[in-house]
Formats: structure tokens, C-alpha cells, sequence
């Protein structure tokens, strides 16, 4: 069963009204189709209403839905053949960045994501979706071995950011997301990142550079959580919501502002409620991507993520004259 | 509406202590050490490089001060001083902040860039500046990083950064978390032309510029006693309900843990550029 978020209260209440009328129609003999047939009428429009008119505190409760798809759902059904490659050869496995390689309609590519847990065991096991470094590491291994045999590389981000622990800190949590920024910068292969969920700061950044970059229409992309920056604009995390709506983190902020190249559309509500469906939409615009980025050579791959994140910024340039 | 948001909660009375406090010092002459407590001859100090006598604590400084410190005399000329920060998020009062931290600082944006000579060899020199918005990164931060990285590739020349910084600028959202990749991908670039990339880390050195460009020298460098690290300390308490020991994400600790090449002593520190840079122009000096 999807779980309701509060912004859809309306909605399940009036589905529930509509499942008791019809009850009682059943059982007792009264004819109260007429009612429901307006009941019905009303909750489409209802549906459409909210639904049509997500506010960004809206939308972050779908990405942080629990049942919310994750890169493991999404690698079954978009590609063939995935196999799972562990471990960044120098300390371990985190298992809140999955990689390896598949087929994507025949073709070899390499698959990288963040990974949260269905459960609460798995969400532990998981870290709850955020690295330590050697996730990081790992994901770099893996794409410099998708650079070396000449496969595209697709992300999957997903995370509330990299984890904030002591042991992270101690092996370089720093230095393994600013490698990867620059490794990412010089990859002879298409680089194609899709935000599924929640894009938190750095720790999403660390897989996050690619030729392009698109967000589900329900996702996310900060600086910093909604909680932190209420936190330290009003010193209370509860006002997330205000936060949420005054820092532009939804699809079509981050399309305004030229940092993403496309926003996916997700089913009604939100990808939870069709996985398979929702599967099917992203696989169009990748496939497309894909095949448009195929047409580029090794060095224009090169030049036009360079270009790409160069044009990325807002700031007034003054004539020299004007300067004293 | 907006503003009421944002609005801070003034206090509304201020309260003034009894008793002046003992430390007081005519304002300028002495300056007193905020780690050993014991006051000296500022005059002395800035002889000193802004360095304590007595504990070797490195006090903070400026972007222009800290430029003096490591080019020869009159040879830094900057470069993109005309770029300014917009508000893309129409932030409320960050404007007025931005020219408040100008007056402040003396500098227009957390740092500052160009071109100059150390023992007469040309470098590129980014220097942040914390006492703009705590050096943290926005747009022109990134811009102007940018910016001279090419310069140093088109010039075949050094690139040295020194960073003071607690971040990304919130203020400017996710356009600031963006910088990172910008800076680090023209980083890539230069590198990959065989450019020589040098950084020093200083008081402090945080967040998404720690996870960024801060990290990414051919040598990374730290001042003695900077506070580098990605995330904040209250927030890993927090996470990890454990109480951090007192020289967690000091530049000592980053040493010891393989994040550094060397801790040098700002007294040192034009002397240890300057041969790095030599020992890398073997050859290629005309």
C-alpha cells in the first residue's frame, strides 16, 4: 500500500467516502450511484488540482517518500544483464553507492547510483544513502574503468548528502568528492546524471558531473537540506517548509537557472505509485540522450561538459571603465 | 511578506556589563592572542606575520595582506575585479550584506585574483578572504576561480589558491554548490595541459570549498592550526552522538590522516612556494 503524504489527505479522504458509498450500495438496497458518479467527478478534479499544483514542500515530501523508487529499481527495469562491482580497492564497500556494468538496449554501459534501504535493516546496511569516501572511490574506480573501455556512464542520484561522521572525515571525505568532480571533468565517454530523489549538496554533486543532467519532475537539488537551511536562517529546522520554497531546488528552478538539461515527468503523484510506468519515461530521454551524445567525438564530449558547468553562475560584470 | 520571514529577532535591550573588562587595551597598540590569551605589540605582531610570539597561532588575514606576504614587492596586478554577486535567489538583505562585508574587508567579493611574481617568477594567485561572507563560495567566487585557472593555462604559468572559506554561499543556493564542479572541472583541464597546481589551506577551509578546488593541488599545503574538514563539527556530533576530540579537523589531523602534503608556517610560506615553483621550471625557463 503507497503511503499518503499530507499535502494528498483530501484526495484519500474522498476516495474513502467513495469506497463506502459503494459499500453500502452493495450491501443495502439503495441505489446512491448518482452520488458517486459526482463523488468521482469531484475527486478527478480534485486530483488534478493538487496534483497539477505540487508546491516545492510538496514535491520534497514525494522524493523522500519511502517507497519512492530507488537506482536498484530503476537499473532492473531500464537495463539488461546489470552486474554488481564491489569495493574501491583501498578500504571497503559502501553499500550506499551501487555500480557496475549492463546492457542498455544491447549496448555496454556502466551504471553508478546512490542506494537507500527499503527497510530499516536495509537502510542501516545502506547508510541510509549516504557515502563515506570509499563510495565515492568506488564510483570513481568504476567510471574510470567505463572511461578506459569506452562505456557510457549513467548516474543515479539519490542522497540527503555525504555522511557527516567522524571515520568519513578521518579518510578524506573531502578529497574523495573533489576527485571526483575533477576526474568527472575529463571523461572521453557521455556522462549522463539523473536526480531520482533527494540531490544533496556535495554528496550528489560527487556523481553529479555530466554531459547532461535531468531530474525527475519530483526531485530535488540543494545546497543544503531545507531542515539545515532553516536551521541556520531562523535557528529552527521546523520552518524547512519556508526554507524549502525561498532556495529553488525543484526541477524547474534548477532548468531556469540553466543547470539541468531536461525535467522527466513523473506519473500522477509521483513515481511511487508506477514504477514501471515511471521506468518507461525516464528510458525515452536517456535513450534520446544517449544517442545525441553519441554523435559527439572524445574531445567534444570533453568540451562540452567543460562549457557546460564554465556558463554555470549569476553574477554582474562591470564595464572596465566603471572600476576606479 | 517576504522579509517578515527572514527577519531576525532583534534583541530589544542591550546590556552593558558592570565592570569594564580586565583585557581592555587601547584599541590598536596591543592585540591580544585569542589562543594563548597573553597580549602583545600589534606592531610587532604584523612583523611577525600576524603570527603569536608566544604560541604560533596564525591570526587570520586579509586578502591584500596576504598577497604582500607572498609576491614580490608590486608585482600582483588583479584580474576580473569587475565582476560582482547578483542575487539570484532574491535573498532578502543579502546586498545590503555584500556591502557591508565590502567596507569590512576592503576587498568586493571573497577573493581575490591575478597575476605576480614570487622571487620573479610569474604565477596565477587566487587568495580567499574570510572576512567577506566567510569566504564562502557564490557564483563570482567560482567565476573569477575559473577565470584564472585559464589565465594560468594560457600563460603557462603556476596556479597557487589559497583558501579561507566555510562553504558554499547559501544565498545563492544551488547555483553555489554548482561552482564546485565548474572550479574543479577547469582545474581538470589545466592539469591535463600539465599546469601546476598548488594550494594552501587556511583558517578555515570547509564544506564545498574543501570538497572542491581546496582539494585538488599537484600539493596540498595547510597553514598551521587551519580548521579543514567537509563537514561541520556541531553536525557530526549530532550525527554520531559522540563528543570530537579538541584537534579533530585541524591541519594537524589532516596531516596525520594523508590529506596533506605539509603544514608550513606562514613565515615560510613565500620561501616554500617559491621552491616549489622552481623545481618545477626546470628546463621550461627561458
Amino acid at each position: 500500500m503507497v503511503q499518503e503524504l499530507e499535502f494528498e489527505k483530501p484526495i484519500i479522504d474522498l476516495r474513502k467516502k467513495i469506497h463506502e458509498l459503494k459499500e453500502i450500495t452493495k450491501k443495502a438496497d439503495v441505489d446512491l450511484s448518482s452520488e458517486i458518479e459526482k463523488l468521482e467527478r469531484r475527486l478527478q478534479n480534485l486530483e488534478e488540482e493538487i496534483y497539477f499544483n505540487l508546491q516545492p514542500w510538496d514535491r520534497v515530501q514525494i522524493a523522500r517518500h519511502p517507497n519512492r523508487p530507488t537506482t536498484l529499481d530503476y537499473i532492473d527495469y531500464l537495463f539488461e544483464d546489470f552486474f554488481e562491482l564491489h569495493g574501491d580497492r583501498v578500504f571497503g564497500d559502501d553499500e550506499a553507492i551501487v555500480g557496475g556494468i549492463a546492457k542498455y538496449k544491447g549496448r555496454p554501459v556502466t551504471v553508478i547510483g546512490h542506494q537507500r534501504g527499503k527497510d530499516t535493516k536495509e537502510n542501516i546496511r545502506r547508510n541510509f544513502g549516504m557515502p563515506h569516501p570509499e563510495g565515492y572511490r568506488k564510483a570513481l574506480r568504476l567510471m574510470k574503468q567505463a572511461d578506459k573501455f569506452n562505456r557510457p556512464i549513467i548516474c543515479f542520484i539519490d542522497t540527503k548528502g555525504a555522511y557527516p561522521g567522524k571515520a568519513a572525515e578521518e579518510r578524506g571525505q573531502s578529497e574523495a568528492i573533489a576527485r571526483n568532480l575533477f576526474e568527472m571533468g575529463g571523461f572521453t565517454v557521455p556522462i549522463i546524471c539523473i536526480v531520482i530523489g533527494e540531490g544533496g549538496s556535495g554528496g550528489a554533486l560527487g556523481i553529479g558531473v555530466g554531459n547532461r543532467v535531468y531530474m525527475l519532475e519530483n526531485s530535488i537539488y540543494s545546497v543544503i537540506s531545507p531542515e539545515g537551511a532553516a536551521s541556520i536562517l531562523w535557528k529552527d529546522a521546523t520552518q524547512a517548509k519556508r526554507a524549502a520554497e525561498s532556495m529553488k531546488i525543484t526541477a524547474t528552478d534548477l532548468r531556469e537557472m540553466g543547470i539541468i538539461e531536461g525535467i522527466i515527468p513523473e506519473v500522477r503523484g509521483g513515481a511511487h505509485h508506477n514504477v514501471e510506468e515511471q521506468s518507461k519515461i525516464i528510458d525515452s530521454v536517456l535513450e534520446k540522450a544517449l544517442i545525441e551524445l553519441s554523435h559527439l567525438s572524445q574531445e567534444e564530449l570533453i568540451e562540452q561538459r567543460y562549457d557546460k558547468y564554465a556558463k554555470i553562475g549569476v553574477f554582474f560584470e562591470k564595464e572596465p571603465t566603471e572600476i576606479k | 511578506m517576504l522579509k517578515d520571514i527572514f527577519s531576525k529577532n532583534k534583541k530589544k535591550y542591550a546590556t552593558i556589563p558592570v565592570t569594564p573588562s580586565k583585557s581592555d587595551v587601547p584599541v590598536g597598540i596591543m592585540t591580544k592572542c585569542p589562543e594563548c590569551k597573553k597580549a602583545m605589540f600589534t606592531k610587532e605582531l604584523e612583523q611577525h606575520f600576524m603570527v603569536c610570539s608566544h604560541c604560533d597561532y596564525h591570526f587570520p588575514i586579509g586578502a591584500i595582506d596576504r598577497l604582500n606576504l607572498v609576491l614580490d614587492e608590486g608585482s600582483f596586478v588583479e584580474l576580473d575585479a569587475q565582476l560582482e554577486s547578483e542575487n539570484p535567489l532574491s535573498f532578502p538583505g543579502y546586498k545590503e550584506k555584500l556591502e557591508k562585508d565590502k567596507v569590512k574587508s576592503g576587498v568586493n567579493e571573497a577573493i581575490v585574483t591575478g597575476t605576480g611574481t614570487i622571487d620573479n617568477r610569474l604565477v596565477v594567485i587566487a587568495v580567499m578572504d574570510s572576512n567577506f561572507r566567510m569566504g564562502s563560495m557564490g557564483s563570482v567566487v567560482g567565476e573569477k576561480i575559473k577565470r584564472a585557472i585559464e589565465k594560468a593555462d594560457e600563460l603557462k604559468v603556476p596556479f597557487i589558491i589559497f583558501t579561507a572559506s566555510g562553504g558554499a554561499r547559501m544565498q545563492e543556493g544551488v547555483l553555489s554548490l554548482m561552482q564546485m564542479a565548474k572550479t574543479s572541472v577547469a582545474l581538470k583541464r589545466f592539469s591535463d595541459h600539465g599546469g601546476l597546481i598548488i594550494t594552501v589551506m587556511t583558517h578555515p577551509t570547509t564544506g564545498g570549498v574543501s570538497a572542491s578546488f581546496a582539494s585538488l593541488g599537484d600539493y596540498n599545503f595547510a597553514e598551521p592550526g587551519a580548521l579543514i574538514g567537509f563537514s561541520g563539527r556541531r553536525i557530526i556530533e549530532q550525527t554520531i552522538r559522540e563528543k570530537l576530540p579538541d584537534d579533530f579537523q585541524t591541519a594537524e589531523f589532516q596531516l596525520q590522516h594523508g590529506q596533506l602534503d605539509a603544514i608550513i608556517h606562514r613565515k615560510d610560506m613565500k620561501e616554500k612556494l617559491s621552491l616549489i615553483v622552481e623545481l618545477h621550471s626546470y628546463g621550461g625557463e627561458e
